[in-house]
Protein backbone atom coordinates (compact mmCIF):
# COMPACT_ATOMS: atom_id res chain seq x y z
CA UNK A 1 0.00 0.00 0.00
CA UNK A 2 1.08 3.41 -0.85
CA UNK A 3 -0.66 6.19 0.34
CA UNK A 4 0.37 8.95 -2.49
CA UNK A 5 -0.98 5.89 -4.63
CA UNK A 6 -4.12 5.43 -3.12
CA UNK A 7 -4.56 9.48 -2.95
CA UNK A 8 -4.09 9.73 -6.78
CA UNK A 9 -7.06 7.28 -7.01
CA UNK A 10 -9.25 9.22 -4.94
CA UNK A 11 -8.43 12.08 -6.84
CA UNK A 12 -8.86 10.41 -10.58
CA UNK A 13 -12.40 9.15 -9.24
CA UNK A 14 -13.59 12.34 -7.86
CA UNK A 15 -12.34 14.36 -11.45
CA UNK A 16 -13.80 11.51 -13.95
CA UNK A 17 -17.20 12.26 -11.24
CA UNK A 18 -16.59 15.79 -11.68
CA UNK A 19 -16.92 15.62 -15.40
CA UNK A 20 -20.46 14.34 -15.26
CA UNK A 21 -22.30 17.13 -13.33
CA UNK A 22 -25.51 15.08 -13.81
CA UNK A 23 -24.23 12.29 -11.56
CA UNK A 24 -22.94 14.73 -9.12
CA UNK A 25 -26.48 16.60 -8.88
CA UNK A 26 -28.46 13.56 -8.74
CA UNK A 27 -25.92 11.90 -5.94
CA UNK A 28 -26.22 14.65 -4.19
CA UNK A 29 -30.11 15.57 -4.51
CA UNK A 30 -31.79 12.46 -4.90
CA UNK A 31 -31.79 10.99 -1.39
CA UNK A 32 -33.41 14.58 -0.20
CA UNK A 33 -35.77 14.70 -3.04
CA UNK A 34 -36.88 11.00 -1.58
CA UNK A 35 -37.29 12.29 1.95
CA UNK A 36 -38.94 14.95 0.87
CA UNK A 37 -41.77 13.23 -0.94
CA UNK A 38 -41.88 10.77 1.84
CA UNK A 39 -42.78 14.25 4.26
CA UNK A 40 -45.78 14.49 2.45
CA UNK A 41 -46.39 10.87 1.79
CA UNK A 42 -47.03 11.06 5.61
CA UNK A 43 -48.47 14.47 5.78
CA UNK A 44 -47.70 14.40 9.71
CA UNK A 45 -44.75 15.46 11.64
CA UNK A 46 -45.45 12.26 13.91
CA UNK A 47 -44.91 9.68 11.32
CA UNK A 48 -42.14 11.26 9.37
CA UNK A 49 -40.34 11.58 12.28
CA UNK A 50 -40.45 7.84 13.36
CA UNK A 51 -39.58 6.81 9.70
CA UNK A 52 -36.97 9.59 8.36
CA UNK A 53 -34.38 8.82 10.41
CA UNK A 54 -33.90 5.29 9.21
CA UNK A 55 -34.58 6.20 5.91
CA UNK A 56 -31.87 8.50 6.10
CA UNK A 57 -29.45 5.74 6.24
CA UNK A 58 -31.49 3.25 3.60
CA UNK A 59 -31.32 6.01 0.88
CA UNK A 60 -27.61 6.77 0.79
CA UNK A 61 -27.27 2.78 1.16
CA UNK A 62 -28.78 1.97 -2.20
CA UNK A 63 -27.75 5.19 -4.00
CA UNK A 64 -24.01 4.10 -3.53
CA UNK A 65 -24.43 0.83 -3.90
CA UNK A 66 -25.98 1.40 -7.40
CA UNK A 67 -22.81 3.87 -8.27
CA UNK A 68 -20.39 1.81 -6.96
CA UNK A 69 -21.37 -1.31 -8.62
CA UNK A 70 -21.43 0.59 -11.89
CA UNK A 71 -18.08 2.15 -11.69
CA UNK A 72 -15.78 -0.34 -10.65
CA UNK A 73 -17.64 -2.93 -12.94
CA UNK A 74 -16.66 -0.19 -15.47
CA UNK A 75 -13.14 0.19 -14.07
CA UNK A 76 -12.97 -3.90 -14.12
CA UNK A 77 -14.48 -4.92 -17.76
CA UNK A 78 -12.23 -2.10 -19.49
CA UNK A 79 -8.77 -2.46 -20.09
CA UNK A 80 -7.68 0.09 -17.40
CA UNK A 81 -8.13 -2.05 -14.61
CA UNK A 82 -5.39 -4.74 -16.31
CA UNK A 83 -3.24 -1.82 -17.11
CA UNK A 84 -3.29 -0.96 -13.08
CA UNK A 85 -2.52 -4.60 -12.35
CA UNK A 86 0.58 -4.16 -14.09
CA UNK A 87 2.21 -1.47 -12.17
CA UNK A 88 3.24 -1.00 -9.01
CA UNK A 89 -0.57 -0.02 -7.61
CA UNK A 90 -1.67 -1.95 -4.93
CA UNK A 91 -4.88 -4.24 -4.53
CA UNK A 92 -5.86 -1.99 -1.80
CA UNK A 93 -4.75 1.07 -3.03
CA UNK A 94 -7.42 0.80 -5.75
CA UNK A 95 -10.14 -0.05 -3.62
CA UNK A 96 -9.12 2.30 -0.92
CA UNK A 97 -9.15 5.21 -3.52
CA UNK A 98 -12.76 4.42 -4.67
CA UNK A 99 -13.57 3.96 -0.73
CA UNK A 100 -12.03 7.47 -0.08
CA UNK A 101 -13.72 9.02 -2.98
CA UNK A 102 -17.05 7.81 -2.40
CA UNK A 103 -17.15 8.53 0.99
CA UNK A 104 -16.62 12.00 0.41
CA UNK A 105 -19.11 12.68 -1.68
CA UNK A 106 -21.51 10.59 0.84
CA UNK A 107 -20.44 13.12 3.57
CA UNK A 108 -21.78 15.81 1.41
CA UNK A 109 -24.66 13.70 0.24
CA UNK A 110 -25.90 12.81 3.62
CA UNK A 111 -24.85 16.57 4.97
CA UNK A 112 -27.53 17.60 2.62
CA UNK A 113 -29.92 14.60 2.94
CA UNK A 114 -30.03 15.60 6.86
CA UNK A 115 -30.25 19.82 6.40
CA UNK A 116 -33.04 18.95 4.40
CA UNK A 117 -34.77 16.57 6.94
CA UNK A 118 -34.39 19.63 9.76
CA UNK A 119 -35.96 22.10 7.69
CA UNK A 120 -38.83 19.06 7.38
CA UNK A 121 -39.58 18.96 10.59
CA UNK A 122 -37.39 16.07 11.64
CA UNK A 123 -36.44 16.33 15.22
CA UNK A 124 -32.65 14.88 15.83
CA UNK A 125 -33.01 16.18 19.47
CA UNK A 126 -29.11 16.51 20.51
CA UNK A 127 -27.68 13.47 18.67
CA UNK A 128 -27.37 15.22 15.29
CA UNK A 129 -23.63 14.04 15.11
CA UNK A 130 -24.27 10.36 15.70
CA UNK A 131 -27.25 10.50 13.18
CA UNK A 132 -24.62 12.36 10.63
CA UNK A 133 -21.70 9.42 11.27
CA UNK A 134 -24.32 6.61 11.27
CA UNK A 135 -25.46 7.63 7.90
CA UNK A 136 -22.07 8.17 6.16
CA UNK A 137 -21.28 4.68 7.57
CA UNK A 138 -24.86 3.36 5.76
CA UNK A 139 -23.35 4.95 2.29
CA UNK A 140 -20.02 3.63 3.03
CA UNK A 141 -21.51 0.63 3.43
CA UNK A 142 -23.78 0.23 0.20
CA UNK A 143 -20.60 1.39 -1.37
CA UNK A 144 -18.74 -1.58 -0.02
CA UNK A 145 -20.69 -3.88 -0.72
CA UNK A 146 -21.39 -2.40 -4.35
CA UNK A 147 -17.72 -2.72 -4.88
CA UNK A 148 -17.72 -6.32 -3.72
CA UNK A 149 -20.45 -7.78 -5.63
CA UNK A 150 -19.35 -5.70 -8.85
CA UNK A 151 -16.91 -8.14 -8.86
CA UNK A 152 -19.50 -11.31 -9.90
CA UNK A 153 -21.25 -9.35 -12.88
CA UNK A 154 -19.70 -9.35 -16.32
CA UNK A 155 -22.34 -6.85 -17.41
CA UNK A 156 -24.03 -3.60 -16.47
CA UNK A 157 -27.22 -5.30 -16.39
CA UNK A 158 -26.04 -7.81 -14.12
CA UNK A 159 -24.52 -5.35 -11.83
CA UNK A 160 -28.20 -3.15 -11.70
CA UNK A 161 -29.74 -6.47 -10.96
CA UNK A 162 -27.44 -7.01 -7.47
CA UNK A 163 -29.17 -4.50 -6.05
CA UNK A 164 -32.82 -5.94 -5.96
CA UNK A 165 -31.03 -8.64 -4.84
CA UNK A 166 -28.46 -7.40 -2.35
CA UNK A 167 -30.21 -4.69 -1.05
CA UNK A 168 -34.12 -4.91 -1.11
CA UNK A 169 -34.15 -8.77 0.94
CA UNK A 170 -31.76 -6.00 3.83
CA UNK A 171 -34.83 -3.72 3.22
CA UNK A 172 -37.44 -6.23 4.25
CA UNK A 173 -36.01 -7.80 6.97
CA UNK A 174 -33.75 -4.33 8.49
CA UNK A 175 -37.12 -3.90 10.91
CA UNK A 176 -38.06 -0.86 9.34
CA UNK A 177 -41.28 -2.67 7.61
CA UNK A 178 -41.94 -5.12 10.72
CA UNK A 179 -39.97 -5.32 14.13
CA UNK A 180 -37.37 -7.75 13.63
CA UNK A 181 -38.63 -9.00 17.07
CA UNK A 182 -41.91 -10.06 15.14
CA UNK A 183 -40.16 -11.81 12.90
CA UNK A 184 -40.34 -15.81 12.55
CA UNK A 185 -37.05 -17.36 14.04
CA UNK A 186 -35.50 -18.21 10.32
CA UNK A 187 -36.24 -14.59 9.07
CA UNK A 188 -34.44 -13.10 12.50
CA UNK A 189 -31.65 -15.06 12.28
CA UNK A 190 -31.50 -13.74 8.45
CA UNK A 191 -32.15 -10.16 9.45
CA UNK A 192 -29.04 -10.83 12.14
CA UNK A 193 -26.46 -11.38 9.37
CA UNK A 194 -27.39 -8.07 7.17
CA UNK A 195 -25.87 -5.35 8.12
CA UNK A 196 -28.43 -2.76 7.41
CA UNK A 197 -30.50 -4.35 10.10
CA UNK A 198 -27.50 -2.83 12.95
CA UNK A 199 -27.50 0.62 10.24
CA UNK A 200 -31.33 0.85 10.68
CA UNK A 201 -31.44 -0.07 14.75
CA UNK A 202 -28.51 2.61 15.06
CA UNK A 203 -30.46 5.41 13.78
CA UNK A 204 -33.45 3.89 15.91
CA UNK A 205 -31.71 4.36 19.02
CA UNK A 206 -29.30 7.56 18.27
CA UNK A 207 -32.82 9.36 17.76
CA UNK A 208 -34.23 8.05 20.49
CA UNK A 209 -31.43 9.57 23.25
CA UNK A 210 -29.03 11.50 23.21
CA UNK A 211 -26.96 9.26 24.83
CA UNK A 212 -24.34 7.12 23.58
CA UNK A 213 -25.11 3.66 24.69
CA UNK A 214 -23.45 -0.02 24.75
CA UNK A 215 -26.30 -1.25 22.04
CA UNK A 216 -25.69 1.98 20.09
CA UNK A 217 -21.61 1.65 20.02
CA UNK A 218 -22.20 -2.21 18.88
CA UNK A 219 -24.38 -1.47 16.19
CA UNK A 220 -21.62 1.24 15.29
CA UNK A 221 -18.70 -0.94 15.27
CA UNK A 222 -20.85 -3.78 13.78
CA UNK A 223 -21.80 -1.61 10.20
CA UNK A 224 -17.75 -0.53 10.59
CA UNK A 225 -16.87 -3.97 10.35
CA UNK A 226 -18.25 -4.63 7.81
CA UNK A 227 -17.59 -2.05 5.68
CA UNK A 228 -13.71 -2.89 6.45
CA UNK A 229 -14.59 -6.89 5.38
CA UNK A 230 -16.33 -6.04 2.06
CA UNK A 231 -13.64 -3.50 1.50
CA UNK A 232 -11.05 -6.29 1.86
CA UNK A 233 -13.27 -8.83 0.52
CA UNK A 234 -13.10 -6.37 -2.65
CA UNK A 235 -9.28 -6.36 -2.41
CA UNK A 236 -9.55 -9.83 -3.15
CA UNK A 237 -11.41 -10.26 -6.23
CA UNK A 238 -8.69 -8.26 -8.04
CA UNK A 239 -6.62 -10.72 -10.00
CA UNK A 240 -3.59 -9.66 -11.13
CA UNK A 241 -3.09 -12.60 -13.17
CA UNK A 242 -6.27 -14.02 -15.31
CA UNK A 243 -6.81 -16.62 -18.01
CA UNK B 1 21.16 -14.57 -22.45
CA UNK B 2 22.68 -11.43 -20.93
CA UNK B 3 21.64 -8.74 -23.22
CA UNK B 4 18.66 -10.52 -23.90
CA UNK B 5 15.63 -8.46 -23.00
CA UNK B 6 12.49 -10.96 -22.65
CA UNK B 7 13.12 -14.85 -22.85
CA UNK B 8 10.71 -17.64 -23.42
CA UNK B 9 11.06 -21.28 -23.42
CA UNK B 10 8.35 -24.06 -24.02
CA UNK B 11 5.55 -21.24 -23.44
CA UNK B 12 2.14 -23.00 -23.35
CA UNK B 13 -1.27 -21.07 -22.77
CA UNK B 14 -4.34 -22.81 -22.58
CA UNK B 15 -7.38 -20.25 -22.59
CA UNK B 16 -11.03 -21.81 -21.90
CA UNK B 17 -9.24 -25.47 -22.71
CA UNK B 18 -7.75 -24.93 -25.67
CA UNK B 19 -4.31 -24.44 -26.70
CA UNK B 20 -3.74 -20.73 -27.50
CA UNK B 21 0.50 -21.12 -27.37
CA UNK B 22 1.96 -24.11 -28.00
CA UNK B 23 5.66 -24.60 -27.59
CA UNK B 24 6.84 -21.20 -28.25
CA UNK B 25 10.58 -20.39 -27.64
CA UNK B 26 12.26 -17.45 -28.35
CA UNK B 27 14.46 -14.74 -27.25
CA UNK B 28 14.30 -10.86 -27.94
CA UNK B 29 17.55 -9.03 -27.78
CA UNK B 30 17.66 -5.73 -25.87
CA UNK B 31 17.92 -2.26 -27.56
CA UNK B 32 15.80 -3.06 -30.53
CA UNK B 33 12.62 -3.02 -32.14
CA UNK B 34 10.66 -6.34 -32.19
CA UNK B 35 7.92 -7.23 -34.18
CA UNK B 36 5.43 -9.82 -33.51
CA UNK B 37 3.36 -10.22 -37.01
CA UNK B 38 0.46 -12.65 -37.62
CA UNK B 39 -2.82 -13.04 -38.56
CA UNK B 40 -5.99 -11.85 -36.27
CA UNK B 41 -6.63 -14.63 -33.91
CA UNK B 42 -3.06 -16.04 -33.65
CA UNK B 43 -2.46 -15.00 -30.26
CA UNK B 44 -0.20 -12.39 -30.22
CA UNK B 45 -2.03 -10.41 -27.37
CA UNK B 46 -2.39 -13.36 -25.31
CA UNK B 47 1.84 -13.92 -25.57
CA UNK B 48 2.48 -9.79 -25.00
CA UNK B 49 -0.12 -10.36 -21.58
CA UNK B 50 2.35 -13.14 -20.95
CA UNK B 51 5.62 -11.23 -20.97
CA UNK B 52 3.47 -8.15 -18.96
CA UNK B 53 2.77 -11.30 -16.08
CA UNK B 54 -1.43 -10.94 -16.73
CA UNK B 55 -1.94 -13.83 -18.12
CA UNK B 56 -1.91 -17.21 -16.79
CA UNK B 57 0.76 -19.29 -18.29
CA UNK B 58 -0.12 -23.19 -18.62
CA UNK B 59 3.31 -24.19 -19.19
CA UNK B 60 6.46 -23.14 -19.62
CA UNK B 61 8.31 -19.83 -18.79
CA UNK B 62 9.24 -16.34 -19.81
CA UNK B 63 12.13 -14.29 -18.00
CA UNK B 64 11.49 -10.41 -18.57
CA UNK B 65 14.64 -8.52 -17.69
CA UNK B 66 16.38 -11.14 -15.34
CA UNK B 67 12.79 -11.95 -13.41
CA UNK B 68 9.93 -14.12 -13.79
CA UNK B 69 7.03 -12.72 -15.54
CA UNK B 70 4.71 -10.28 -13.43
CA UNK B 71 7.70 -10.19 -10.74
CA UNK B 72 6.78 -6.78 -8.45
CA UNK B 73 10.51 -5.01 -9.13
CA UNK B 74 9.33 -5.32 -13.10
CA UNK B 75 6.15 -3.02 -12.85
CA UNK B 76 8.21 0.51 -13.20
CA UNK B 77 10.12 -1.27 -16.01
CA UNK B 78 7.81 -2.39 -18.34
CA UNK B 79 5.84 0.26 -20.35
CA UNK B 80 2.34 -1.51 -22.06
CA UNK B 81 -0.30 -0.54 -23.84
CA UNK B 82 -3.26 -2.88 -24.41
CA UNK B 83 -4.86 -3.03 -27.82
CA UNK B 84 -8.18 -1.79 -26.51
CA UNK B 85 -6.50 1.86 -24.99
CA UNK B 86 -6.23 2.23 -21.29
CA UNK B 87 -7.17 5.56 -20.61
CA UNK B 88 -10.35 6.74 -18.89
CA UNK B 89 -12.94 8.33 -21.29
CA UNK B 90 -14.03 10.90 -18.55
CA UNK B 91 -11.08 12.48 -17.67
CA UNK B 92 -8.79 14.67 -20.04
CA UNK B 93 -5.84 13.59 -21.77
CA UNK B 94 -3.74 15.18 -19.31
CA UNK B 95 -5.41 14.60 -16.25
CA UNK B 96 -5.35 10.83 -17.52
CA UNK B 97 -1.63 11.30 -17.92
CA UNK B 98 -1.07 13.06 -14.41
CA UNK B 99 -2.94 9.93 -12.83
CA UNK B 100 -0.95 7.26 -14.42
CA UNK B 101 2.23 9.54 -14.16
CA UNK B 102 1.37 9.76 -9.99
CA UNK B 103 0.60 6.00 -9.50
CA UNK B 104 4.31 5.53 -11.53
CA UNK B 105 6.15 7.85 -9.32
CA UNK B 106 7.12 9.53 -12.61
CA UNK B 107 8.01 13.46 -12.41
CA UNK B 108 5.13 15.66 -13.60
CA UNK B 109 6.96 16.87 -16.97
CA UNK B 110 7.12 13.84 -18.20
CA UNK B 111 2.95 14.18 -19.25
CA UNK B 112 4.31 16.98 -21.63
CA UNK B 113 7.27 15.14 -23.05
CA UNK B 114 5.00 11.90 -23.94
CA UNK B 115 2.31 13.71 -25.32
CA UNK B 116 4.88 15.80 -27.68
CA UNK B 117 5.90 12.08 -28.54
CA UNK B 118 2.75 11.06 -29.64
CA UNK B 119 1.50 14.31 -30.79
CA UNK B 120 -1.24 15.10 -29.13
CA UNK B 121 -0.55 18.24 -27.20
CA UNK B 122 -3.51 20.24 -28.91
CA UNK B 123 -5.54 17.68 -27.45
CA UNK B 124 -4.59 17.33 -23.87
CA UNK B 125 -7.47 19.45 -22.24
CA UNK B 126 -9.67 17.56 -24.43
CA UNK B 127 -11.98 14.86 -22.82
CA UNK B 128 -10.81 11.27 -23.87
CA UNK B 129 -14.28 10.28 -24.74
CA UNK B 130 -14.57 12.64 -27.39
CA UNK B 131 -11.63 11.75 -29.43
CA UNK B 132 -11.21 9.74 -32.58
CA UNK B 133 -10.02 6.15 -32.41
CA UNK B 134 -6.60 6.86 -33.33
CA UNK B 135 -6.05 9.51 -31.08
CA UNK B 136 -7.03 7.32 -28.16
CA UNK B 137 -4.87 4.60 -28.85
CA UNK B 138 -2.13 7.37 -29.11
CA UNK B 139 -3.17 8.37 -25.36
CA UNK B 140 -2.59 5.06 -24.58
CA UNK B 141 0.31 4.83 -25.87
CA UNK B 142 1.86 8.00 -24.45
CA UNK B 143 0.93 6.51 -20.81
CA UNK B 144 2.77 3.40 -22.06
CA UNK B 145 5.94 6.21 -22.32
CA UNK B 146 5.71 7.25 -18.73
CA UNK B 147 8.72 6.81 -16.36
CA UNK B 148 10.62 6.17 -19.42
CA UNK B 149 10.78 2.35 -19.11
CA UNK B 150 13.25 -0.01 -20.37
CA UNK B 151 11.05 -2.74 -22.32
CA UNK B 152 8.33 -1.09 -24.06
CA UNK B 153 5.53 -3.94 -25.06
CA UNK B 154 2.87 -2.32 -27.49
CA UNK B 155 -0.33 -4.09 -29.17
CA UNK B 156 -0.90 -2.75 -32.16
CA UNK B 157 0.17 0.71 -31.45
CA UNK B 158 -0.40 2.14 -34.99
CA UNK B 159 -3.53 0.65 -35.96
CA UNK B 160 -5.85 3.66 -37.68
CA UNK B 161 -3.16 6.06 -37.98
CA UNK B 162 -2.22 7.65 -41.01
CA UNK B 163 0.54 6.92 -42.72
CA UNK B 164 2.55 9.82 -41.24
CA UNK B 165 1.62 9.87 -38.02
CA UNK B 166 2.84 5.91 -38.36
CA UNK B 167 6.10 6.77 -39.65
CA UNK B 168 6.55 9.24 -37.00
CA UNK B 169 5.75 6.66 -34.35
CA UNK B 170 8.22 4.34 -36.26
CA UNK B 171 10.90 6.73 -36.12
CA UNK B 172 10.36 6.91 -32.20
CA UNK B 173 10.54 3.41 -31.67
CA UNK B 174 13.70 3.32 -33.48
CA UNK B 175 15.35 6.77 -31.53
CA UNK B 176 13.89 5.03 -28.03
CA UNK B 177 16.33 1.66 -29.21
CA UNK B 178 18.72 3.95 -30.20
CA UNK B 179 18.66 5.38 -26.56
CA UNK B 180 18.91 1.72 -25.19
CA UNK B 181 14.80 1.10 -24.91
CA UNK B 182 13.66 -2.80 -25.90
CA UNK B 183 10.65 -2.42 -28.18
CA UNK B 184 8.52 -5.25 -28.60
CA UNK B 185 5.29 -4.31 -31.19
CA UNK B 186 2.43 -6.18 -32.35
CA UNK B 187 0.76 -5.53 -35.60
CA UNK B 188 -0.53 -7.53 -38.38
CA UNK B 189 0.18 -5.53 -41.66
CA UNK B 190 3.22 -6.95 -43.05
CA UNK B 191 4.51 -3.60 -44.07
CA UNK B 192 5.58 -2.42 -41.07
CA UNK B 193 7.92 -5.45 -40.56
CA UNK B 194 10.31 -4.00 -42.99
CA UNK B 195 10.85 -1.16 -40.18
CA UNK B 196 11.56 -4.13 -37.33
CA UNK B 197 15.45 -5.12 -36.08
CA UNK B 198 13.85 -8.35 -35.95
CA UNK B 199 10.42 -10.46 -36.33
CA UNK B 200 8.50 -12.85 -34.64
CA UNK B 201 5.99 -14.27 -36.64
CA UNK B 202 2.73 -16.49 -35.33
CA UNK B 203 0.83 -18.83 -36.74
CA UNK B 204 -2.17 -20.65 -35.18
CA UNK B 205 -0.31 -20.37 -31.79
CA UNK B 206 3.12 -21.55 -32.86
CA UNK B 207 6.50 -19.78 -33.88
CA UNK B 208 6.31 -19.72 -37.61
CA UNK B 209 9.09 -17.35 -38.23
CA UNK B 210 12.40 -16.10 -36.34
CA UNK B 211 14.46 -13.66 -37.99
CA UNK B 212 15.37 -10.84 -39.07
CA UNK B 213 13.46 -8.96 -42.12
CA UNK B 214 16.62 -9.62 -44.20
CA UNK B 215 17.07 -12.80 -43.30
CA UNK B 216 13.76 -13.65 -44.06
CA UNK B 217 13.58 -12.38 -47.40
CA UNK B 218 17.09 -14.24 -48.34
CA UNK B 219 15.21 -17.57 -47.24
CA UNK B 220 12.53 -16.79 -49.75
CA UNK B 221 13.55 -15.01 -52.77
CA UNK B 222 11.24 -12.31 -52.52
CA UNK B 223 12.32 -8.64 -51.68
CA UNK B 224 8.91 -8.02 -50.86
CA UNK B 225 7.80 -9.23 -47.28
CA UNK B 226 4.53 -9.99 -47.51
CA UNK B 227 4.80 -12.33 -50.35
CA UNK B 228 7.88 -13.97 -48.22
CA UNK B 229 5.58 -14.23 -46.03
CA UNK B 230 3.11 -16.14 -48.29
CA UNK B 231 5.61 -18.05 -49.69
CA UNK B 232 6.90 -19.43 -46.52
CA UNK B 233 3.01 -20.60 -45.87
CA UNK B 234 2.71 -21.87 -49.46
CA UNK B 235 6.03 -24.16 -48.37
CA UNK B 236 5.07 -25.41 -45.14
CA UNK B 237 2.35 -26.30 -46.35
CA UNK B 238 3.17 -28.47 -49.55
CA UNK B 239 5.63 -30.35 -47.12
N1 LIG C 1 -10.59 -13.78 -22.90
C1 LIG C 1 -10.42 -14.86 -23.65
N2 LIG C 1 -10.88 -16.05 -23.24
C2 LIG C 1 -10.72 -17.15 -24.00
N3 LIG C 1 -10.10 -17.17 -25.18
C3 LIG C 1 -9.62 -16.02 -25.65
C4 LIG C 1 -9.75 -14.81 -24.91
N4 LIG C 1 -9.18 -13.82 -25.63
C5 LIG C 1 -8.73 -14.38 -26.75
N5 LIG C 1 -8.98 -15.71 -26.78
C6 LIG C 1 -8.63 -16.64 -27.86
O1 LIG C 1 -7.23 -16.75 -27.93
C7 LIG C 1 -6.79 -16.78 -29.28
C8 LIG C 1 -5.71 -15.74 -29.48
O2 LIG C 1 -6.25 -14.46 -29.19
P1 LIG C 1 -5.36 -13.17 -29.20
O3 LIG C 1 -6.22 -12.07 -28.70
O4 LIG C 1 -4.11 -13.45 -28.49
O5 LIG C 1 -5.08 -12.99 -30.76
P2 LIG C 1 -4.35 -11.81 -31.54
O6 LIG C 1 -3.27 -12.43 -32.33
O7 LIG C 1 -3.99 -10.73 -30.61
O8 LIG C 1 -5.49 -11.33 -32.53
P3 LIG C 1 -5.78 -9.87 -33.12
O9 LIG C 1 -4.77 -9.60 -34.18
O10 LIG C 1 -7.16 -10.00 -33.70
O11 LIG C 1 -5.71 -8.91 -31.97
C9 LIG C 1 -8.01 -16.54 -30.15
O12 LIG C 1 -8.35 -17.77 -30.73
C10 LIG C 1 -9.08 -16.10 -29.19
O13 LIG C 1 -10.31 -16.66 -29.57
MG1 LIG D 1 -4.56 -8.85 -30.36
Amino acid sequence: MNPTITAATARRVLTQLRHDPRTVAMLLLVPSLLMSLLRFVFNDERAFNHLAPALLGVFPFVVMFLVASVTTLRERTTATLERLMTLPLGRLDLILGYAIAFGLVAVAQVGVATGVCAWLGLDLGGSLWTVLLIAVLDALLGMALGLLVSAFATSEFQAIQFMPLFVLPQFLLCGLLQPREQMSQVLHWLSDVMPLSYAVDALGRATASADMDAALLTDILVVAGCVLLALALGAGTLRRRTR
Amino acid sequence: MANSAVAATALRIARTGRDVLRDVSFTVPACSVNGLLGPSGCGKTTLLRAIMGVQAVTAGVVEVLGHPAGHPGLRRRIGYATQTPAVYADLTVAECLRYFAAVLGAPATDVDRVLADVDLAGQRDRLVGSLSGGQRGRASLAVALLGEPELLVLDEPTVGLDPVLREDLWSLFHRLAAAGTTLIVSSHVMDEAARCDRLLILRDGTVFADDTPDGLRAATGETDLERAFLQLVRERETV
